[in-house]
C-alpha cells in the first residue's frame, strides 16, 4: 500500500492569522472564528484556576475533621464558588468555545462560523457574565451552592445572589449564541462533499450540544429571573411561605442542569472521537453508531432530569419513570465506549500525548458512567444522595471525562492553532500527572460517600480522616499535572518545534490547511471526496523537525 | 477566492465575506432566525409550565385573579396585534416586490399598531396598579394609612370582597377566611400575569426598535427583490411575539369566565 | 431562494380575517358555561391561530423541510417540559400500593 517515503521539513507560513494584523484592537474587535477561540482559551483557562483555587482551599479544609482553616459560612462559599465557576464559566464553555470555535468551521471547509458578530457577541457577553462573577467573589461570595436551591436563595440567605444569578444568564446567553451558531454553519456551511455521513464526529458531538444549548439554557435564563425577582420584589414562585414551590424551581433547574452536563461531556467524546482514530491509524469502528449516539444523548438527556430530585418529594410514579429514562442514556454512552475500543483493537496504535489523554478519558469516563447507573437506580440513590459518592461519580465525569478531553484536544490541535509543537516529554508526564493525581483525588470519595460523608460541610467524623487526607494529597498532585502544561504551552509558544502543516498525519480538512491557518481558512474551497476516517490510505511521510 | 460552484449571483454589496452566495446568506440567516426562535419558544415556556402547574394548584385564586382584569382591553388587544401581524406580513411582501413606499407604510403602520397594544398595556397596568393588585407589596399606590394601599393588606385590594360578592350572587357562602386564602392564591396569578405579559412587553419594546431601524434601511431603499432578509427576519421575530399573546391572551383572560359575566 | 411563490396580499387579508373571527370565536365562547371545555376549546382556537401565523405569516407552509423540523422541534420539547414537569406533580396523591 505505501508509496516511497517521503521527507519533509516543516516550515511556517509567511501568512497566517495570527500575523494577519497587530495590535488590541486586532484583537478585541475581530470576527475571525479562530482568534475568538484564542480569546475564549484566555478567558477559561482565567476561570479554570480561579475555580481550581477554590477546590484547593475546600481540600486543605478538609485535611482535618474539625472545621479549623474556615467558618461553614466561608466554606460554603468556597464550595458555591468552585461550583458556579467550574461549571459556568469553564466546563460549559470550555471545549465547544475553544476547540469547537477554532476546529469546526475549519473541518467544515467553511471561511467562518455563519454569524462571526453573534460569534464576538458570545465572547463579550461571556465576559460581562465573568465581571459579575468576579464582582461577587470580591464583595463577599454568595453560599447557595451552584444549584442555587430555593428557598435557600430566595428567601433566607443575605449573599449577593442577583449578582451571581445575572452572571450565570449572561454566560448562558452566551453559550446559546455559540450553540445558534454551530447548529447554522453546520447546516448551511459545509464545503462541496461534505456530506452529513462525512462530518467529522467531533462536528458531530459539537451540533448535539448546541441542540442542548439552544433547547436547555433558556429555561435557565427564565428560572433565574425568576429566583432574582422573586428575591426583589417578593412574588411567590419558589417561595412557600409566599405560596410558592420549591420543588418547581428543582423541575426548572434540573430541566437544564441536566442535559448541561451532557453540554460538559459530549465535546469531550467528540474529540476522543478524533483521538482514537488518529492514534491508531484506523478508521472509526462504526461511524453511524458513534454519530448518532451523540444525538441520542441530547435528547435522552432531556427526558432523565428528576433524578436529581429522588428524595425532593417527587411522586413515586414519576421517580420511577425518570430512573428507567436515566438507565437508557447509559446505551448511546456505552456504545461511544465500545466502540473507541474496537478502534484500537488491531490498530497500530502510538502513546503520543493526545493519545495518553484519550486513553485516560476511556477508563475514568467509564468508571464516571457506571457509577452513574448506580444513582440512577432509584434504592441506590436514596441512600448516598448528598453524599461524597455523588461528587465522585460526575468529578469522574466531568474531570476525569471533559478536562482530560480538553487537555488531549488541546495537546491534538495545539500545532494547528500555533503552528508549534509542544515538548512530548514534559507533556506525556504531565498526562501521567493528571491521572494519578485525578484518581487519587476521586476515588477515595467514592468510599467516603459510600460510608456515608454527606457533601458541602467542613467538618467531619474522624474516622473519615485518612481518606480525606489522601483525597487532599491526590489533588495537590492534580494541581502539579494542570500547571505544568500551562508552563509548557507558554514555552512552546516562541521555543517549540515548527509544527507543519499536518504533525499527526491525521484525515480531516483541518490538517489540510497550513498551521497556523490564513484567517480565511484556506486558500482555496476544499471539495471533499472521501469518508472522514480514511486511515491507511494515505501516503507515508516522515517529518523531521 | 471561491471556486466553480459558486457562479450564481454577482457580488451584492450585503453579502458577508463567510458566504458564498446571497441564497446561502438568506437561508442561513432564515435559519438562525428559527434557531434563535426555538430558544425563545423555551425560555417562555418555561413561563408557561410554572403557569400551568399554579394554574392547577391555586384554580380559586386564578379565577379570582383573572376575572379582576379587563377582557374588553385583552381582546382589544389581540385585535390589534393580530392586524400588526397582517401589516407586518404586507411589509414583508412589499420587501419581496421591492415597493419602497409599501414597505415604509406597512412599517409605520406596524409601529402605530404596536403602540397601541403597549398604551393599553399600560393602561392595565396602571388600573392593577391603582387597584392595588401588583403582588408582592413593594410597588403600589403609596403604602401609607390613607387610600393606598396597605403592605399588610391581606385581602390584595379587592379580591376578597369580590370573591365573596361573587359567591352571594350564586346563592353561596364562603367564609371570610377561605375568601382571604384565595386572595393571597390571587396573588401568584397576578405574579405570572405581570411576569408573562412584561416579558412579552418587553419583547414587543425589542420589537419596535427593530422596527424603526428596518424602516430607516428601508427609506434608504436597501430591500428589494434580491435582498429583502432583514425585513423577513424582523417579520419572523414580530409574528413570534403574536403568536405569544394569542396563548396569552386565553389562558390570562379567559379562565371561568362565564360564572363572571360581566 | 428570492422567488418562492410566498403568499399574496389577498391570502394574507384573508388569514388576517380568520384570525379575527377566531379571536371573537374565543372571547365569546368564554362566556358560555361548557363546563371542563371551556379552557380546552380556549386553547384549541389559540393553538389554531397560532399555527395560521407560522403557516402563512411565517411562511413556513413555503419553506424548507429543515425549518418545519425546527419549528416542530421547538413545541415537541416544550412538551416534554410540560408534560414531564407534569408527570410528577399529576401523581403525586397516587399511591404506589407496596
Amino acid at each position: 500500500m505505501s508509496t516511497a517515503v517521503t521527507t519533509v521539513t516543516p516550515v511556517m507560513p509567511a501568512k497566517h492569522y495570527l500575523n494577519d494584523n497587530y495590535g488590541i484592537r486586532s484583537w478585541l474587535l475581530t470576527k475571525d472564528h479562530k482568534r475568538i477561540a484564542i480569546l475564549y482559551l484566555v478567558s477559561i483557562t482565567f476561570f479554570f484556576f480561579i475555580g481550581g483555587l477554590f477546590a484547593a482551599l475546600i481540600r486543605m479544609e478538609l485535611l482535618t475533621p474539625q472545621g479549623d482553616l474556615f467558618q461553614s459560612d466561608t466554606y460554603n462559599k468556597l464550595f458555591s464558588m468552585h461550583g458556579i465557576n467550574m461549571v459556568f464559566f469553564f466546563l460549559v464553555p470550555s471545549i465547544p468555545a475553544t476547540l469547537g470555535n477554532f476546529v469546526l468551521p475549519i473541518m467544515l471547509g467553511a471561511r467562518d462560523l455563519a454569524f462571526p458578530k453573534i460569534n464576538l457577541l458570545s465572547w463579550y457577553i461571556y465576559i460581562a457574565g465573568a465581571l459579575f462573577s468576579l464582582a461577587t467573589m470580591v464583595s463577599g461570595g454568595v453560599d447557595t451552592g451552584w444549584t442555587f436551591y430555593t428557598p435557600l436563595s430566595s428567601g433566607f440567605l443575605r449573599t449577593h445572589v442577583v449578582l451571581i444569578a445575572v452572571g450565570v444568564i449572561m454566560a448562558g446567553f452566551s453559550s446559546i449564541f455559540t450553540g445558534l451558531n454551530f447548529i447554522v454553519t453546520v447546516h448551511r456551511m459545509r464545503a462541496p462533499g461534505l456530506t452529513w455521513g462525512r462530518l467529522p464526529l467531533f462536528v458531530w458531538s459539537n451540533y448535539a450540544t448546541s441542540l442542548i444549548m439552544v433547547l436547555a439554557t433558556p429555561v435557565l435564563a427564565i428560572t433565574l429571573t425568576l429566583l432574582a425577582l422573586e428575591r426583589g420584589f417578593h412574588i411567590g414562585i419558589f417561595d412557600p411561605k409566599l405560596g410558592g414551590d420549591p420543588v418547581l424551581f428543582q423541575h426548572m433547574f434540573w430541566f437544564y442542569s441536566h442535559p448541561a452536563v451532557y453540554i460538559m461531556i459530549l465535546p469531550g467524546m467528540g474529540v476522543i472521537s478524533e483521538l482514537v482514530t488518529c492514534f491508531s491509524r484506523k478508521r472509526v469502528f462504526g461511524y453511524a453508531f458513534v454519530a448518532f449516539s451523540s444525538i441520542a444523548i441530547a435528547v435522552f438527556g432531556f427526558l432523565v432530569w428528576a433524578h436529581h430530585m429522588f428524595v425532593a418529594g417527587v411522586s413515586q410514579y414519576s421517580a420511577m419513570v425518570f430512573s428507567l429514562l436515566s438507565f437508557a442514556v447509559a446505551i448511546p454512552s456505552a456504545v461511544k465506549v465500545f466502540n473507541w475500543t474496537a478502534t484500537m483493537y488491531k490498530g497500530s496504535i502510538s502513546l503520543e500525548t493526545p493519545m495518553l489523554y484519550a486513553l485516560g478519558f476511556i477508563g475514568l469516563f467509564t468508571v464516571g458512567g457506571l457509577t452513574g447507573i448506580m444513582l440512577a437506580a432509584l434504592g441506590l440513590d436514596v441512600q448516598v444522595h448528598d453524599t461524597y459518592f455523588v461528587i465522585a461519580h460526575f468529578h469522574y465525569v466531568m474531570v476525569g471525562g471533559m478536562v482530560t478531553a480538553y487537555l488531549g484536544g488541546l495537546h491534538f490541535w495545539w500545532p494547528k492553532i500555533t503552528g508549534r509543537m509542544y515538548p512530548e516529554a514534559p507533556a506525556k508526564l504531565a498526562a501521567l500527572i493528571t491521572f494519578i493525581g485525578f484518581n487519587l483525588t476521586f476515588f477515595p470519595q467514592f468510599i467516603l460517600g459510600y460510608l456515608g460523608m454527606p457533601r458541602r460541610y467542613h467538618a467531619y467524623p474522624p474516622e473519615f480522616q485518612v481518606l480525606n487526607v489522601l483525597s487532599s494529597a491526590g489533588a495537590s498532585v492534580l494541581a502539579v499535572g494542570f500547571l505544568l502544561p500551562a508552563i509548557y504551552f507558554m514555552w512552546s509558544l516562541k521555543y517549540g518545534a515548527i509544527a507543519g502543516d499536518n504533525p499527526w498525519r491525521a484525515t480531516g480538512l483541518e490538517w489540510q490547511t497550513t498551521s497556523p491557518p490564513p484567517t480565511h481558512n484556506f486558500h482555496e474551497v476544499p471539495v471533499v471526496t472521501t469518508e472522514p476516517y480514511a486511515y491507511g490510505d494515505e501516503p507515508e511521510v516522515t517529518i523531521v523537525h | 477566492m471561491s471556486t466553480s460552484q459558486t457562479t450564481t449571483t454577482e457580488h451584492h454589496p450585503a453579502l458577508a465575506h463567510q458566504f458564498d452566495s446571497m441564497a446561502q446568506q438568506q437561508e442561513a440567516s432564515t435559519f438562525g432566525m428559527w434557531v434563535f426562535l426555538l430558544t425563545e419558544i423555551m425560555m417562555f415556556g418555561g413561563l408557561f409550565t410554572a403557569y400551568l402547574i399554579y394554574r392547577i394548584k391555586y384554580y380559586d385564586g386564578f379565577v379570582a385573579g383573572s376575572t379582576s382584569i379587563s377582557v374588553s382591553w385583552g381582546f382589544a388587544n389581540t385585535l390589534v396585534l393580530i392586524a400588526s401581524s397582517f401589516t407586518m406580513a404586507m411589509a414583508v411582501w412589499a420587501g419581496e416586490k421591492g415597493i419602497r413606499k409599501a414597505q415604509m407604510g406597512f412599517l409605520i403602520g406596524t409601529m402605530i399598531l404596536g403602540a397601541a397594544f403597549l398604551c393599553i398595556k399600560g393602561e392595565e397596568y396602571y388600573t392593577k396598579y391603582d387597584e392595588c393588585h401588583i403582588p408582592g407589596r413593594v410597588i403600589g399606590k403609596g403604602f401609607d394609612a390613607t387610600g393606598g394601599c396597605s403592605a399588610q393588606d391581606p385581602k390584595l385590594g379587592n379580591i376578597a370582597e369580590e370573591v365573596q360578592q361573587h359567591a352571594k350572587e350564586l346563592g353561596k357562602t364562603v367564609p371570610e377566611a377561605s375568601a382571604l386564602q384565595t386572595a393571597r392564591q390571587s396573588e401568584i396569578f397576578f405574579s405570572f400575569y405581570f411576569l408573562m405579559t412584561g416579558l412579552h412587553a418587553f419583547h414587543m419594546l425589542v420589537g419596535m426598535g427593530l422596527l424603526s431601524w428596518l424602516f430607516l434601511r428601508s427609506k434608504r431603499g436597501e430591500f428589494g427583490p434580491a435582498y429583502h432578509t432583514p425585513l423577513e427576519l424582523g417579520g419572523l421575530y414580530w409574528h413570534f411575539v403574536d403568536i405569544v399573546w394569542i396563548f396569552l391572551f386565553p389562558l390570562l383572560y379567559l379562565i371561568s369566565r362565564h360564572a363572571h359575566a360581566v | 431562494m428570492a422567488e418562492q411563490s410566498h403568499p399574496t396580499p389577498k391570502l394574507y387579508a384573508i388569514i388576517f380575517i380568520t384570525l379575527s373571527i377566531l379571536t371573537c370565536a374565543t372571547w365569546a365562547i368564554a362566556f358560555a358555561d361548557l363546563g371542563i371545555f371551556n379552557p380546552i376549546v380556549a386553547v384549541t382556537i389559540a393553538v389554531i391561530k397560532a399555527v395560521l401565523v407560522i403557516l402563512f405569516f411565517m411562511h413556513v407552509r413555503y419553506s424548507s423541510r429543515l425549518t418545519k423540523i425546527t419549528v416542530s422541534a421547538g413545541f415537541f420539547w416544550l412538551m416534554i417540559l410540560i408534560t414531564l414537569s407534569l408527570s410528577d406533580y399529576l401523581s403525586r396523591t397516587l399511591r404506589v400500593v407496596p
